[in-house]
């Protein structure tokens, strides 16, 4: 795949599509083909191996103010015809809506980042499969504890090409790969998890050493795990629960939740919404973030915006819409935060926990999409971790709850890192040590 | 043509070969601030290709559904499959040519969509109808039909229609201790006819008065406490709590709390569970697996005991048992594994209002919203979208949301009364692997001893 002659074939796909577009008629064109490797190993042995192209069109209709679409999996002229045809007959049905309308190009330059690598595309496939194998061998060597769950292998390449009847027009390639290993590990009939990734621009990158000894330890720590007792206490988030939590603040900083009513920071622009340790920022163009990328949903560059500055509100992200909304310009976030990040402070996480006399390093959460409500603010989530006593991690804790609200959660930090993950996630993690949170257990 | 496909998928000498077909084809309409913003549509038709040799699984799908597509596509999983050597097994299980009797009255798409668009305008004036601190109401419609086709080198050749139409409120009001909100759902798995035998204005009602309950609630309470969960609510607990870990997959794997536990005592002895992919109307129902096995009636808990796992074509294979039915995959463009339908537990005898009135101080759960477990440990998670206080065997204030936790078998045993006013709940999507399937849950309102509540107020 990943010819150049392959990308300008969807281009001319996209370019046809809005070239069709009539007098008062906005058409978008957005169209795709992937190809996916999927692998994945259990005791030594080759479990399961995907290996399949995809491709497909979507299509948005804007006319006198109202929106259709429709996609469709395959390319052929007939399908393509059809999707138009159908996105057209949809935006009939749609209510007038006087801020719908596709982008308008800004001007904004676009920053470019290094999205596709040609010993990803070239990698062979035998040696991908040792690639899982190896990681098993290393996550179940690590400790005699440890056994396996799976180990997995997984890669992906895209083209994409857009067009508008804007005037936008991009195409590019895209390919990413990564390895995960979850494990379980068991000691007196209690069992633990554990799960681990590696990363890399190709495989040749990947530590597996590394992974496969952080699956073990996540799971190895946790054996002998109580519940706690209820009681207030301060939390330091370990850097993959804090990119967690930082996505669900993204909602809150949507300029679309804004405008409708559904943020719990509308009016609150230049007030002061989190500790002045925080300052947060959405950053696409930071090449060192998992989501970096060069163009926005409606074909905009993508930028860097500083949300909260020292614990004030600077502002929110909008696609083109929320823009015209609230009589401002787009951010290039046509799908809200594209790459969040806290500036960092200087502490590891050692050092941080050695600052506390009783808490609770919180290793993951559980049940984030159900227990949160970015609209009203309550938050409260399944957790499991280690308990601090006098600055160092004691006894391992598990089955018990953290709760408070998301605005109270951000007044309340009282230390940031300097640890940053660049997790793959929209947002980098980095520890987070957060006073007055509710832990349930006993 | 089928023959042929399944032949290649053959020629690297696995023992089975299999071709799965999709045509897949959507509405969904959303309103959101009192507009008809997104009306789209969407046809996914492909087929997926899985060919095992010995353990190995190879699987390549295509949207490309003439021969040269389909052979490409087989040739690919016959060489990912390869990759895998071992011996080969050949197990057989009857051909199934039974079909699901197609029980739809209205198709969705026989339906003009100006219909459906105006249905979400009505859902929005009667939430907003309810109360002045509505702030905003959003309405989503959205309908599918997807037919499939399954074939198999052991001469399986099966076929299915599966209809499904779904109607969700959301409202978010605003008062003085900030905003709250509210969301109710109706779906089914029959056509438009749903919505002339149900009525999504009293939906629309339901969601906006649980927002406007919520005005007034108090942070919930911190620690454990008995739990009453209203009936048709709170099947999710039993998904989470013990459905996920009775599926083979993960149980052949060790990485479940319920493994070599047959014949046990695993919960209470008022607990019979059930998963049953042939009640017709519900969400999660399907006349065949997606591997072609026909959808059956699957007793997993009978008073308590252990009975049986729910199992896909390999894991029964390994095994040496009949598939259970439960085979599927969220699309072509997946593997199937081992999944839930609907899964219920059964009527007891306890009139519900004297569960309440024999709970002295606890929680009342009259909405659960979504899960999720950690099956090696059994711990688990569901939150709590409606929820008030009991206090002396009366229902009283309504408490914030929070997240309910506990672990699988503690739970399970921990239930001590249970009603006889069994109810399915609302439409669920259960996510396992990455992959989304459409599954139902039921249980009469029920008591548990005790739970962790993870609320604020201590």
């Amino acid at each position: 795949m990943s010819s150049v002659s392959s990308l300008e074939e969807l281009q001319a796909i996209a370019d046809k599509v809005i070239a069709q577009a009539v007098p008062g008629e906005q058409i978008e064109a957005h169209v795709t083909r992937s190809r996916e490797t999927d692998i994945r190993v259990y005791q030594g042995k080759l479990e399961h191996f995907v290996s399949a192209q995809s491709q497909g069109i979507s299509v948005r209709v804007i006319r006198d103010g109202r929106t259709g679409m429709s996609h469709a999996g395959v390319l052929t002229d007939v399908a393509v015809a059809e999707v138009l045809a159908e996105a057209r007959e949809n935006a009939e049905l749609g209510s007038v809506d006087e801020w719908a309308g596709l982008a308008e190009p800004d001007g904004v330059a676009i920053v470019k980042q290094e999205l596709w690598d040609d010993t990803l595309d070239a990698f062979d496939t035998a040696k991908k499969i040792e690639i899982a194998k190896e990681l098993e061998r290393q996550a179940v060597a690590a400790d005699s504890r440890v056994r396996i769950d799976d180990a997995n292998y997984s890669d992906n390449a895209s083209e994409e090409a857009f067009a508008t009847t804007m005037g936008i027009r991009s195409n590019g390639r895209t390919n990413n790969c990564y390895a995960t290993v979850s494990v379980m590990a068991d000691d007196n009939g209690e069992t633990q998890t554990g799960y681990a990734y590696a990363l890399g621009k190709n495989p040749a990158e990947f530590d597996l050493v590394e992974a496969g000894h952080k699956a073990a330890a996540r799971a190895t720590r946790l054996l002998g795990a109580v519940k706690p007792q209820s009681k207030r206490i301060t939390v330091v988030l370990d850097p993959m629960v804090t990119a967690q939590f930082l996505s669900i603040i993204a909602s809150t900083v949507n300029g679309e939740n804004v405008s409708k009513g559904r943020s719990i920071f509308a009016n609150r622009i230049g007030e002061e919404v989190a500790s002045p340790l925080i300052t947060l920022i959405d950053d696409p163009t930071d090449s060192r973030a998992y989501t970096a990328h060069e163009i926005d949903s409606e074909g905009l560059a993508a930028r860097r915006n500083v949300l909260i500055k020292d614990g004030v509100l600077q502002m929110f992200v909008h696609s083109s819409y929320s823009a015209r909304r609230m009589q401002t310009k787009s951010t290039g976030n046509g799908s809200g935060c594209g790459a969040l990040q806290l500036v960092p402070g200087t502490k590891t996480q050692e050092e941080l926990i050695a600052d506390i006399e009783e808490g609770v390093l919180i290793d993951s959460v559980q049940g984030l999409h159900s227990g949160v409500n970015p609209i009203s603010g309550d938050f409260s989530t399944g957790a499991s971790g280690l308990m601090i006593r006098n600055g160092k991690t004691a006894e391992p804790v598990r089955e018990f709850t953290i709760a408070s609200t998301l605005q109270n959660m951000l007044k309340n930090v009282i230390a940031v890192g300097g640890d940053v993950d660049w997790l793959p996630a929209r947002a980098a993690g980095v520890s987070l040590v957060i006073a007055d949170i509710t832990m349930s257990g006993e | 043509m089928l023959e042929r496909v399944l032949a290649r998928g053959q020629s690297t000498g696995a023992g089975f070969s299999e071709i799965f077909i999709e045509d897949k084809r959507s509405m969904s309409a959303g309103l959101d601030d009192g507009k008809v913003e997104q009306v789209s549509s969407g046809r996914d038709s492909g087929a997926g290709i899985r060919v095992i040799n010995g353990d190995t699984t190879g699987f390549a799908y295509t949207a490309d559904l003439t021969e040269s597509g389909l052979l490409a596509a087989a040739t690919a999983a016959a060489a990912a499959a390869a990759q895998g050597g071992g011996g080969t097994h050949t197990v057989k299980f009857g051909a199934v040519t039974r079909q699901r009797v197609n029980n739809v009255r209205i198709l969705p798409s026989s339906v003009p969509k100006a219909r459906k668009i105006e249905m979400l305008m009505m859902a929005n004036d009667a939430a907003r109808a309810i109360n002045s601190s509505i702030v905003q109401v959003s309405a989503g419609y959205s309908d599918s039909q997807r037919r499939i086709l399954v074939a198999n080198s052991d001469g399986v050749l099966a076929s299915d229609e599966q209809v499904r139409s779904i109607f969700r409120v959301s409202v978010v009001v605003n008062g003085d201790a900030g905003m709250q909100t509210g969301y109710d759902s109706l779906g089914h798995t029959i056509g438009f006819e749903l919505f002339e035998e149900e009525s999504i204005l009293e939906l629309a009602e339901r969601a906006a008065r649980q927002a406007v309950s919520k005005l007034r609630a108090r942070p919930a309470p911190s620690g454990s406490l008995p739990v009453v969960i209203k009936c048709g609510s709170g099947g999710v607990l039993f998904h989470e709590a013990c459905g996920h870990g009775l599926e083979a997959d993960l149980v052949a794997r060790g990485a479940s709390v319920y493994a070599g536990r047959q014949g046990e005592l695993v919960a209470s002895p008022l607990v019979t569970l059930v998963d049953d992919g042939t009640m017709s109307r519900e969400w999660g129902a399907i006349g065949i697996d997606d591997e072609g096995h026909v959808s059956q009636r699957n007793v997993l808990i009978e008073n308590g005991v252990l009975t049986d796992y729910m199992w896909d074509y390999i894991r029964s294979r390994n095994d040496g048992r009949a598939p259970s039915g439960n085979g599927r995959r969220q699309s072509y463009e997946h593997l199937p594994m081992v999944r839930m339908t609907n899964t219920f537990v059964l009527n007891g005898t306890e009139e519900p209002d004297d569960i309440v009135r024999n709970t002295k101080y606890g929680v009342y759960v009259a909405k659960l919203g979504g899960g999720s477990v950690n099956t090696a440990t059994g711990d688990f998670v569901f939150g709590m979208t409606e929820a008030y206080l009991i206090e002396n065997g009366e229902i009283t204030e309504p408490l914030r949301e929070s997240n309910l936790i506990g672990n699988g078998p503690q739970v399970l045993a921990d239930i001590d009364l249970l009603g006889n006013d069994f109810a399915m709940g609302n439409p669920g999507m259960c996510g396992k692997d990455g992959q989304g399937v459409p599954v139902g849950d039921g249980q009469p309102t029920l008591r548990v001893k005790a739970m962790t509540i993870g609320g604020t107020a201590t």
